[in-house]
Order: C-alpha cells, then structure tokens, then sequence
C-alpha cells in the first residue's frame, strides 16, 4: 500500500492530466461531431461527400497510429505543437468521427415532419437544423453519446504511447521505480473505473432530464 | 395569388401529378378532394415545394417558386401550411412553437412576438395551454396550436394538408370551426381534405382530382349535386353513402 502513498503526488498529476485530456476532447469531440453531422445530412453534395469521407478516413486508422503519425510525422512538415496540445487535436478528430455518426443517427430519427414544419415556416435549411432537429436529435443521443465519452476517456491512456504522463504514463513510471506491477496498476485501472463511474452517472441524469415527450 | 401551370412531379416510376392546372384567387377557398393517391397531398406540398416538381410552374403573388435556398424561405414565410400530423415542435412549449418563426425569420422582438402568439392562442381556443409542451395536448389542441403557428407569421396564404385526418372524430369540429372561422375573416386557403360537409359549406370552389389529374371543379353546389365526370360520380357515390 506504501507504495501509492508514497508517490500520491504522481498519480495525482497523471490523473489531473487524464481529466484535462478527456473533458477537452470530449468538448472538441461534440463540436467536431455537430459540424461533420450537419455536413452528413446537408442538401450540398460536397458537403456530404467531405463529411462522409472525414469519417471514413478517421475511423478506419486506429487511434494509436493517428497519434504517432501526429506526432513524429508534423514536426517533419514544420508542424511544431506541444505533445498535450497534439494529443488532445488528434483525439478530437478521431472520436468526432464517432460522436458525428452518432448524432447522425440521432437526426434520422427526428421525424422528418419536424424539419419540414420549419422549413414551411420560413426557416432556412441550417436554421431549422439548428433550432428544430439538432436539439431534439441530441437528446435522442445521449446514451450513445455517453458510451463515447466513455471510450474517449479510455482512448486518453494511448497518449501514454507519445510521451504525454497522463495517468497510465505515471503509473509506469512509478512501476518503473518500485516494480509493484498490480498494486500499481489495480490503482491506476480502479481511478480510471471512477471516472467513468462519473460520466455513467452524468449521462443518466441528462437522459432523464432533456427526455422528448412524445 | 396561386397560379399553377402543367405542374408534374414524379416518385420514381409512379406518375403523382399530371399536368395540373390551379388558380387561387385573393381571399379563395379552395377544397381539394379525392381518392387516396390521387395526388392532391402531393398538389399541396408542391405549392411551397416541399416537393420539388418534375415540370411546370407555380407561381405565389406572381412571382415564380425559386429553387431551394433563401429567396424560397421568404416565400414560405408568407404561405402558412398545417400538417396532417401537426408537427408541433416536441421540444417546445406551445408558446416557442408559435414564437420561433417570428423571431427568427420576421425579426420581432420576443414580447412582442409572445403578445401576438397568446392572442392567436385565445383566437383558437387555447390560451390555456401556452405553456405546455405539445404531447401534453390533445390532438385537436394540437392541430389548433399548429394553425396558429402558421397565423403568426401573418400569412398570405394557408395550405391546410388534411388537417382533421389524424385527429379522432370528435376532434374534428374543433379544428374545422377555426378553420371555418379563418375562411369568413377572408383568408385565401388550399384545404386537402376528406371533410366533404366543410367542402359543401365553407368552400368557394371544389377541385376534384383522380390519378394525378384534376378531373373536374367547381361551386360546391354543382360539385355535390351534379357532379359531371364518372369518377367524380363514383367518388361521391362511395363517401357520401355512410
């Protein structure tokens, strides 16, 4: 047990830079997803094509290449950003590639009634995307939505591979040190059930309350 | 107001709209009636283009549809249209439901948008209800919601998709009184319905369409008493038997 008490600070910073990783990514994940959603469902042709093949190209690259491709392949064409700052970038766009399919599901299953009613009304095609299908299409989306942000959390822990000491870095760090692999370890695997402890329950209670009477 | 010319409109092979010619005077009812399928829902929705037609022209005050985009959302500002199912805003109140459109696309202030929403809301009999969200509503509250929606963009014109057929029967009445109402304060409307005693006593014309054609129109009166093509004929013979 000495050995997490030992080296709190360590993991203590590991896990504060796992959760700044994830709530930036999760943030840029949800913009990211809206936009290429949008693109998805667009009455323009190129729009559709770029969004379709933004999502094709992301998700079909495991995220680990994305990430040493990132990393060791910009600095090579003059691209020179931080390791945290890339990291966070590269996680954006991968698990945008997710959220945008899931929220394109989501707008599928608005009624299209409720795009045509707006439209009838005088909005134009992105006003009543953003005002009537977008808001109703998110709350349709919140579980799957939630298991994302889930799998981004876990995904963080492959910034490990690229030098970033979020919490799975430190705690190969200390094990390095005290070759107390389990102890270590089952620590590092129970912070990170914790978290996403926490987003479960988060999206439980935005399910509940953004829930569509209908 | 309404001047329609060889209209056409394709769904892949099936032909819904032949060659069809309408014209809807200031201040008109038009009720359009006929069997399913005989393509006067398709007629409706083509006049806003919500379909988009193979060929022919419509024309609104005049002026052609454009293509989609934003000349053609100015136009739909204008002519107000009810859905069969109402298609009220679900993540809305009432009141948003008949605020969104003003605000955004006519540029009224909230309040002021809000004042003339609760006063339709009154007009058709549901000020109580503003402040709820619409599957809180009964169908025919519903449909009344999603008539004054269309009023508070103070339109030119109505196109009423049939608009009682969701609704159960002893809904009916409530929303043809509001709509009755509308026709005697001198709204110009195109109403599809199956409703043949709100054609006899509320329209100034009745258009009867069979297989994608309008096959014959006139005053209700001519239309019901002596109707002058056998598919009008057959038609009545079957929805005036019960």
């Amino acid at each position: 047990m000495n050995v997490i008490t030992d080296h709190l600070s360590e993991f203590g910073d590991g896990l504060l830079l796992t959760v700044e990783l994830t709530l930036l990514s999760l943030a840029g994940a949800l913009v990211a997803g809206i936009v290429v959603a949008a693109m998805r469902v667009s009455p323009v042709r190129v729009l559709r094509a770029a969004g379709m093949a933004y999502v094709e190209v992301l998700q079909n690259i495991p995220l680990l290449v994305w990430l040493v491709i990132a990393v060791f392949g910009l600095p090579e064409i003059g691209v020179i950003a931080g390791l945290f700052t890339t990291s966070v970038v590269v996680i954006v766009l991968y698990q945008g590639a997710y959220t945008a399919e899931a929220i394109r599901s989501g707008i599928n299953a608005v009624p299209a009634g409720q795009g045509e009613a707006a439209r009838a009304l005088g909005l134009t095609f992105t006003q009543s995307l953003r005002l009537v299908v977008l808001p109703q299409a998110l709350r349709t989306v919140v579980q799957p939505l939630g298991n994302i942000a889930i799998m981004t959390l876990m995904n963080t822990a492959l910034a490990a591979a690229v030098g970033v000491v979020e919490l799975t870095s430190a705690a190969n760090r200390v094990n390095l040190a005290e070759a107390k692999p389990i102890w270590i370890f089952v620590t590092a695997g129970l912070a990170y059930m914790a978290l996403s402890g926490l987003l479960g329950l988060t999206t439980g209670v935005l399910e509940r309350k953004w829930a569509i009477l209908r | 107001m309404i001047e329609v010319r060889g209209l056409h409109k394709r769904f892949g092979a099936h032909t819904a709209l032949h060659e069809v010619d309408l014209d809807v005077a200031r201040g008109e009812v038009v009720v359009v009636v006929g069997p399913s399928g005989s393509g006067k829902s398709t007629l409706c929705r083509c006049l806003n283009r919500l379909e988009t037609p193979d060929g022919g022209v419509i024309r609104i005050d005049g002026a052609e549809l454009p293509e989609e985009g934003r000349a053609l959302a100015r136009l739909r500002a204008d002519v107000g249209m009810v859905f069969q199912s109402f298609n009220l805003f679900q993540h809305k109140t009432i009141l948003d439901n008949l605020t969104l459109a003003p605000v955004r696309v006519r540029g009224l202030s909230k309040d002021e948008a809000e004042r003339n929403a609760r006063e339709l809301l009154d007009r058709v009999g549901i000020g109580a209800q503003a402040e709820k969200l619409p599957a809180q509503l009964s169908g025919g509250q519903q449909q009344r919601a999603a008539i004054a929606r269309a009023l508070a963009m103070r339109p030119k014109a109505m196109l009423f998709d049939e608009p009682t057929s969701a609704l159960d029967p002893e809904m009916v009445g409530e929303v043809l009184d509001v709509m009755t109402d509308l026709a005697r304060d001198g709204m110009t409307m195109v109403v599809v319905t199956h409703e043949m005693g709100f054609a006899r006593q509320v329209a100034d014309r009745v258009v009867f369409m069979a297989d994608g054609e309008v096959v014959e129109t006139g005053t209700p009166a001519a239309f019901f008493d002596s109707p002058t093509s056998d598919r009008a004929r057959d038609f009545l013979a079957k929805v005036l038997s019960h």
